[in-house]
């Protein structure tokens, strides 16, 4: 049944695999065109092909994004420096696997209500600070209070709006009560803020940069680095490294630059631009991994043209996403489909109808609508993200086909999400990724969002939204989210180009499971403790 | 002599009432930036009531005048107080960057200096030669390209092609000074080549003016070699413009470092700058200015009192 060239080529498979070149997916999907069945397939994965971790050396990552002015407040966490260290030295109550599914981190289980009003964490018994006390049910209710409270400065503040209260039952048992139902509440809990920190006498002890992740802060300078060494009584799996060495380098030329001499063995950013060379050199591995940050594009429904939906779906069709993908992110995207729920998240709908390139039509629904030569302005900034205003630029070139005159204004980067954002009728917009369909709609869709950026009012939408919330069932949630998806895109004021890839690179000998966490760059972080050198 | 002491002590003092008005510059220029510095702190994450918490903390809601006189009290007795982003010390925040910076300078006018001062008395010597054409055709090309131009070339060619110099100069608290030079060298190399034309130019330039003076006709007249009588006639009396030029070179190898510095992660006081500008962390912005200013301050001082030094009718007038 198999002949000598199909176990080459396995074997090659399981190779690339185990230098990190092929993810379980591939994998399987490889295998199957080489006539293995799937469950042939998942054995030799887990037996062959899977990578062996080895323990042992001093990881140096070089990291983009980083301000001197960064400091250890986790309700003021923005900086991919400040995440990136966040994952490394603290812990989480809860974690996104390699797979994309949850995992616990302190909690090791939890379980909600039947109406997702009140959830029940268990924490693990072992987790340890560096500093040796123990972390119970006290400091998770400080950290979680922290981002609470009338006073309190946190940036995830709204994001724990609908939690009334936190109690514990005992010390290893926390309970969450919420004022309505939240089936994504251990989701949530991935948030990049809700950092666990020992609690003190007036709130929590931030300032020493005491936690209970992987590693311990030695030293460092946020805007210049941080050396971390591996923290002994970690309570979870991996950190086969034993010290970590983290590089503020801005500058992407001298990030990459780092990277090919081996100054560093990682980058947490390569520019798009010079992604093929760097993947045609071959003693570097590029990773390029879809997320669900996406780009949009809100235009205000309840502001003239837009209020008409004839003219929201022209210049929906007006966009050739293609091409944006293509130019604008070196092909390092996936297209959107106008509603903001991306592939990498769960309850993706699959095989909705794509909206394509349709000038044509866009022009009959412009015609409809008695708006012939539709002539309107574009807000953009090149802050937003690299290439920002020339995809706007191509964006316009393509509505021209359909008689729409796009005026791209190039608004200053400085003040951009105060100034232009929610202010300006037709803006576009940088999203980061969230955990979960929900968490997206509730923050920027809701009709009562403080952010619902394009001031989207569907009374269908947002009864589904509700549902969503309280509905534990999976299958059910799908159809929900499925059917929302088609809302957004049909009748939604937000156009989204693209979802940006995380490419990020490192050194060959450097090696992960081949699966990488979609939530942020670096394995969703956490490549210091997921990642390990081989030979 | 007492001319000289008096003359620094006058300069002193107006150099203070530069800082002064340069300081009210700085704090109302930050002013006008749009947005403010709650909103760069919470960026998305801004909600207006977390805003309102956050501005209450960092003492934003007192009128701008108000915080203006608040820091020039601590400023004039030395306190620059503490970041309004992050609480920390401002002098803790920036000492260490100041002092990587002072080393960065100093490690390449230790090179540029005598390097272009002796370039340039052979190229006088050696006027209208060859030599003389290539050694200007190349310093005027390294001055004329931009400094992350010149460094990303040296990275090319010394760090990526030959492995000679690290590419990134990251520093480490335990590395030794042999490691410590090796690691700088080539953020050092880059200042010097965009700094050495100038001086060198200065130099021939300064010297060719002077060979037509009669006195060194004399010179030449009762035999002197020709490298004599640019080093020991002509190069006396044409320190005061090299001086000069010397001292704004220095003061640019300080204060002009930060695209070198973001070419070679190297953590000096103009990355700094930067970052607490877009943060609007006005103690910061503040410090690092007057620093600048104050450096061009004692640096054109310094240039005056070594032109005076130098030149015997100042120093004993009539």
């Amino acid at each position: 049944m198999r002949n000598k060239k199909d176990l080459s080529l396995i074997d090659r498979l399981s190779h690339e695999a185990r230098l990190g070149r092929l993810s379980r997916r591939d994998f399987m999907r490889h295998s199957a065109a080489a006539g293995l069945t799937a469950a042939a397939a998942t054995g030799l994965w887990t037996s062959e092909a899977k990578a062996q971790p080895k323990s042992g050396g001093t990881f140096r990552v070089a990291i983009h994004d980083n301000n001197t002015s960064d400091t250890h407040n986790p309700g003021t966490y923005l900086s991919i420096q400040q995440i990136f260290l966040a994952h490394t030295h603290r812990a989480y109550l809860t974690l996104i696997n390699t797979d994309q599914t949850l995992g616990g981190d302190v909690a090791e289980d939890w379980s909600g209500s039947e109406d997702a009003s009140e959830w029940t964490f268990k924490l693990r018994d072992n987790v340890t600070f560096h500093d040796g006390r123990k972390c119970t049910a006290d400091d998770v209710i400080a950290s979680m209070n922290f981002h609470r409270g009338e006073a309190s400065t946190s940036a995830a503040k709204a994001l724990l709006a609908d939690v009334a209260d936190i109690t514990k039952t005992d010390d290893l048992t926390v309970v969450f009560t919420l004022t309505g139902p939240n089936a994504d509440l251990p989701w949530l809990m991935t948030d990049y803020h809700l950092t666990i920190q020992p609690a003190s006498e007036d709130g929590i002890e931030w300032r020493n940069g005491i936690g209970c992740g992987p590693y311990k802060i030695v030293d460092g300078e946020f805007g210049v680095g941080f050396k971390l060494e591996r923290h002994d009584g970690w309570h979870g799996e991996g950190a086969y490294f034993d010290a970590v060495e983290m590089i503020a380098i801005n500058d992407p030329n001298a990030r990459q630059t780092a990277l090919v001499t081996g100054d560093v063995d990682a980058v947490s950013a390569i520019d798009l631009k010079t992604m093929a060379l760097m993947q045609r050199n071959p003693q570097l591995i590029v990773d390029n991994v879809p997320s669900a940050s996406a780009i949009t594009m809100p235009m205000h429904t309840n502001t003239a043209p837009y209020d008409d939906v004839d003219v929201r779906m022209a210049l929906k069709l007006a966009m050739n996403r293609e091409e944006i993908v293509e130019k604008i992110a070196f092909g390092a995207g996936t297209a959107g489909n106008d509603f903001h729920h991306s592939p990498a998240q769960p309850y993706y709908p699959e095989g909705l109808d794509q909206l394509s390139y349709d000038p044509d039509q866009a022009r009959a629904l412009l015609k409809k609508a008695g708006h012939e030569n539709l002539k309107i302005n574009l807000s953009s900034a090149e802050s937003i993200f690299s290439g920002a205003v020339d995809m706007c630029v191509l964006y316009s070139e393509q509505a021209k086909a359909a008689g729409i005159d796009i005026t791209v204004v190039r608004e200053p980067n400085d003040g951009y999400y105060s100034d232009v954002w929610l202010k300006k009728p037709f803006c576009a917009v940088a999203w980061g990724a969230r955990p979960t369909p929900d968490v997206m709609y509730t923050l920027a869709y809701k009709a009562d969002a403080a952010w619902n950026e394009s001031f989207w009012v569907n009374e269908r939408f947002n009864e589904l939204l509700l549902q969503g919330k309280s509905e534990l069932d999976d299958a059910k949630r799908s159809e929900i989210y499925r059917e929302m998806a088609q809302i957004a895109r049909d009748d939604g004021g937000t156009i989204i180009p693209f979802f940006r890839n995380f490419v990020y690179g490192r050194r060959s000998n450097v090696q992960n499971t081949g699966e990488l966490a979609a939530s942020w760059e670096m394995d969703g972080c956490r490549a210091a403790s997921r990642w390990w050198f081989d030979g | 002599m007492g001319d000289i002491l008096g003359l620094v002590l006058k300069r002193l003092g107006f150099g203070l009432i530069t800082l002064l008005i340069i300081s009210i510059i700085i704090f109302f220029m930050v002013e006008l930036l749009p947005g403010d510095i709650a909103e760069a702190v919470l960026g998305q994450g801004a909600t207006p009531e977390n805003l309102a918490a956050l501005r209450e903390e960092m003492g934003l809601n007192k009128p701008a005048f108000v915080r203006y006189f608040e820091w020039l009290g601590g400023a004039v007795v030395g306190d620059f107080g503490n970041s309004v982003v992050s609480g920390e010390r401002v002098s803790t925040l920036i000492t260490e960057r100041f002092i990587n910076t002072l080393f960065l300078a100093a490690y390449a006018a230790v090179i540029a200096v005598p390097f272009a001062i002796t370039l340039g008395v052979i190229v006088a010597l050696l006027r209208n030669t060859l030599f003389d054409r290539v050694a200007n055709v190349l310093t005027l090309t390294s001055i004329s390209s931009p400094e992350f131009f010149l460094g990303y070339i040296l990275i090319l060619y010394l760090s990526v092609k030959t492995g000679m110099f690290p590419a990134i100069s990251s520093l480490r608290a335990d590395m030794s000074f042999a490691d410590l030079l090796h690691r700088t060298f080539l953020p050092a190399l880059t200042l010097v080549l965009v700094v050495t034309a100038h001086m060198m130019r200065m130099t021939r330039a300064a010297i060719i003016n002077l060979l037509a003076s009669p006195y060194i006709e004399m010179a030449r007249l009762k035999g002197t070699p020709p490298w004599k009588v640019i080093v020991k006639h002509a190069l006396p009396n044409a320190w005061a413009p090299i001086i000069n030029v010397i001292a704004l070179n220095l003061a640019y190898l300080i204060t002009g470092v930060v695209l070198v510095e973001v070419v070679f992660v190297y953590p000096g006081i103009g990355q700094a700058l930067v970052d607490a500008v877009s943060k609007r962390d006005f103690p910061i912005v503040q410090a690092c200015c007057l620093i600048f200013a104050a450096t061009f301050i004692l640096l054109n001082l310094a240039a005056d009192v070594g032109a005076i030094l130098t030149n015997p009718r100042l120093r004993h007038p009539k």
